[in-house]
């Protein structure tokens, strides 16, 4: 009798004290639901997949192990891929963050006007991947493009912009750029303007001149914006296709090859989707990997408020 | 130790309305000098205008024999408290503190003994390597008061500095900042709306309303003199109550609210020549009406609200529309609803001119509330 009595205590307890978690379960249950549908579940079956061939529909028909990862290891296109991914994440993400903390900081000026260049500045956020490859391709153009009109008015010779291998993904890096500056600006706009005035005004009493500021006061305060633009701009970079796929289609001679690209190639094109998964699962580990340093060597410089 | 001068100092926004107009005052040398208003009246404008953070659209400001008006913040030798503390969140409170100097390239041994010393004064020592939101508001303060000590600057002001502390603080600030003022001897200009703090710390006080200055002067002075209506409601607590009054030529008498008469001495038959008055008295001259008092000069009211202070008791009551309080001392086991006789002497009452708001009539008895030195044994 006493030890019922005990044991429905000890029940009703845990019951009692679960609420907050049962509570919180409810409340996450819409995401959960989401996140399990589109991301999880794909996910896992990507890593699935990567150890199996796969039929054309994409079904796992012959289990391999890990032959599909040693395969990728000792193919040359695949670390051509890894190296076009590398460069094009060194070209696109320190130019493209140093550009749009510089547009903000001079769009953070007080002026007249200044609403116009925050709207013009932040407008390619506006943009569709794709409308904006498309207009790129016309400027890349060889003989009607605006770059290489502009290169034989100051007399110099012509670049093949996008069909040249060493000029390649440098241009699928600048249009990557000004198509990634919008975001990043906008961002990075607000984190200016988050920054008290008064610390400003304090510092100009002090007689601190504009590049003082902008080191010891700018920079320093604006460091939880700027560690979140550099990772979500290594994400991006590691995860860019559409500009590839319309620009250059991974060519040429696989210069712009990248691992998304390659992936895309590889499932949609070759019906490998053994190999593209275990690409997928590599791809992941190194934007973890990299994600993972960020925060440990990096955060150390980030002051939160 | 300098002095700040302002001649006809004007500011305005749009070039049409003046937020801040006909500024003209000169602050001594080490001088504790209170800026206040209620919020709104251009204090803090005024302030900043000081500090060179707005600029001046007219008149001229000297600090020390120089002319101040384009020169930059950095320039004017002043250092400034910031209503939030404007500390640096990603620096440690050393480091705040010689922000300034390491600005102005001192060496770094000359640094940290200032840094030391200043923390040292305020209690701060300890705190040295701790970022600023590891500190309590009282904590916080301190660092904005010793980066601005730090400097050594001759002028320093104050953005209402104490705003964020709580009551108990705020009272132990208040005499800690007046007792560094005069230790370092800087000329202070302090921003308050806070009428307390400008009656207890102030060596003289400037009162400003809608940026019109409505009084300077020290403040026990403005507390006996107020020019207007508006300085003796704003300072004083509980304000000095006002109602109007109408003179009366044939009796010589003032009629306030249509419910009490104040006899005029013949001296001051100059004064039924204003026929419309405001009446002022102050919460403490209101007095309990004694046998000897006349038919004509008492006044029975209702008490409307009591609240005992432990050695005062503060009870308010309707006069003409108006609410007024009283200020006894002790406790009066008063009940709302209780009917109190009052009487209102004529010396202890304030006149003003109801069209120009100028003071015709000071109170003249300010009981025993003034003691000089003679009496203490």
């Amino acid at each position: 009798m006493k030890e019922s009595s005990v044991s429905l205590l000890a029940k009703s307890s845990i019951w009692k004290k679960s609420l907050n978690a049962r509570t919180a379960l409810l409340y996450l249950f819409p995401s959960i639901l989401l996140f399990s549908v589109f991301v999880f579940y794909p996910m896992f079956r990507t890593i699935y997949l990567s150890f199996f061939l796969t039929d054309q529909h994409g079904s796992a028909a012959l289990f391999v192990g890990l032959e599909n990862y040693t395969y990728l290891l000792e193919s040359q296109a695949f670390r051509n891929s890894i190296k076009a991914t590398i460069l094009f994440v060194l070209y696109t993400v320190p130019a493209g963050v140093i550009l749009a903390l510089f547009l903000a900081l001079i769009a953070n000026e007080k002026l007249r006007g200044i609403g116009f260049f925050r709207t013009i500045y932040s407008s390619t956020m506006g943009i569709s991947v794709a409308a904006s490859s498309v207009v790129w391709l016309f400027l890349f153009h060889p003989s009607v493009g605006m770059f290489n009109r502009f290169l034989s008015l100051m007399n110099l010779p012509e670049v093949q912009w996008l069909l040249d291998p060493d000029w390649a993904l440098l241009s699928v890096s600048i249009s990557t750029i000004w198509l990634n500056t919008g975001f990043s600006f906008l961002i990075l706009l607000g984190g200016l303007q988050n920054i008290d005035g008064y610390l400003y005004e304090s510092a100009k009493i002090d007689g601190a001149g504009y590049w003082y500021q902008l080191r010891r006061i700018t920079i320093p305060m604006l460091s939880p914006t700027l560690f979140f633009i550099i990772t979500i701009s290594l994400i991006n970079a590691f995860q860019s296709f559409g500009q590839i796929d319309i620009l250059t289609k991974g060519g040429p001679s696989q210069a712009t090859n990248l691992i998304v690209y390659s992936i895309y190639r590889e499932a949609f094109v070759n019906y490998q989707f053994g190999t593209a998964s275990a690409q997928a699962v590599f791809l992941f580990l190194c934007i973890l990997i990299v994600t993972i340093l960020q925060f440990k060597f990096g955060e150390r410089k980030v002051h939160y408020q | 130790m300098k002095k700040v001068e302002l001649l006809n100092v004007s500011k305005t926004y749009d070039k049409k309305t003046e937020v801040i107009s006909n500024i003209n005052v000169t602050i001594e040398p080490g001088e504790f000098f209170v800026l206040v208003g209620p919020s709104g009246c251009g204090k803090s404008t005024m302030l900043r205008m000081i500090a060179g953070l707005e600029d001046i659209t007219g008149g001229i400001l000297r600090i020390g024999e120089k002319e101040a008006n384009h020169l930059p913040p950095s320039k004017r030798d002043i250092s400034m408290v910031f209503q939030n503390y404007a500390l640096y969140p990603h620096l440690t409170v050393m480091e705040n503190i010689v922000f300034g100097l390491h600005v102005k390239k001192i060496p770094k041994l000359e640094r940290k003994t200032r840094c030391n010393d200043v923390a040292a004064m305020l209690g701060l020592s300890e705190y040295l390597n701790r970022k600023p939101r590891e500190l309590s508001g009282g904590q916080r303060q301190r660092v904005a008061l010793a980066r601005a000590i730090v400097n050594e600057a001759p002028i320093c002001l104050m953005d209402e500095p104490l705003s964020n502390l709580d009551a108990k603080l705020r009272a132990h600030m208040r005499s800690e900042i007046r007792q560094i003022q005069r230790r370092l001897g800087i000329t202070m200009i302090y921003v308050t709306h806070d009428q307390v703090e400008a009656m207890t710390m102030g060596d003289r006080i400037m009162i400003l309303h809608d940026g019109k200055i409505q009084q300077i002067g020290k403040p026990i002075d403005i507390y006996n003199h107020p020019a207007n209506p508006f300085v003796a409601t704003f300072i004083g607590s509980p304000p000095m109550n006002i109602a109007e009054g109408v003179m009366n030529e044939m009796q010589s008498e003032i009629l306030i609210a249509d419910i009490c008469k104040i006899k005029i001495p013949d001296e001051d038959s100059r004064l039924l020549q204003t026929k419309q008055v405001l009446v002022g008295i102050r919460p403490e001259h209101i007095k309990a009406a004694s046998k000897e008092t006349s038919h004509e000069s008492r006044m029975v009211v209702e008490a409307i609200n009591v609240e005992i202070l432990g050695n005062e008791t503060i009870f308010s009551f309707k006069v003409g529309g108006h609410e007024w309080m009283a200020k006894w001392n002790g406790q009066w086991r008063l009940q709302v609803g209780d009917r109190i006789p009052i009487q209102m002497k004529y010396e202890s009452i304030c006149l003003f001119d109801r069209k120009t708001n100028e003071r015709i009539k000071a109170p003249t008895d300010i009981e025993n509330f003034i003691l000089d030195k003679e009496v203490f044994l």
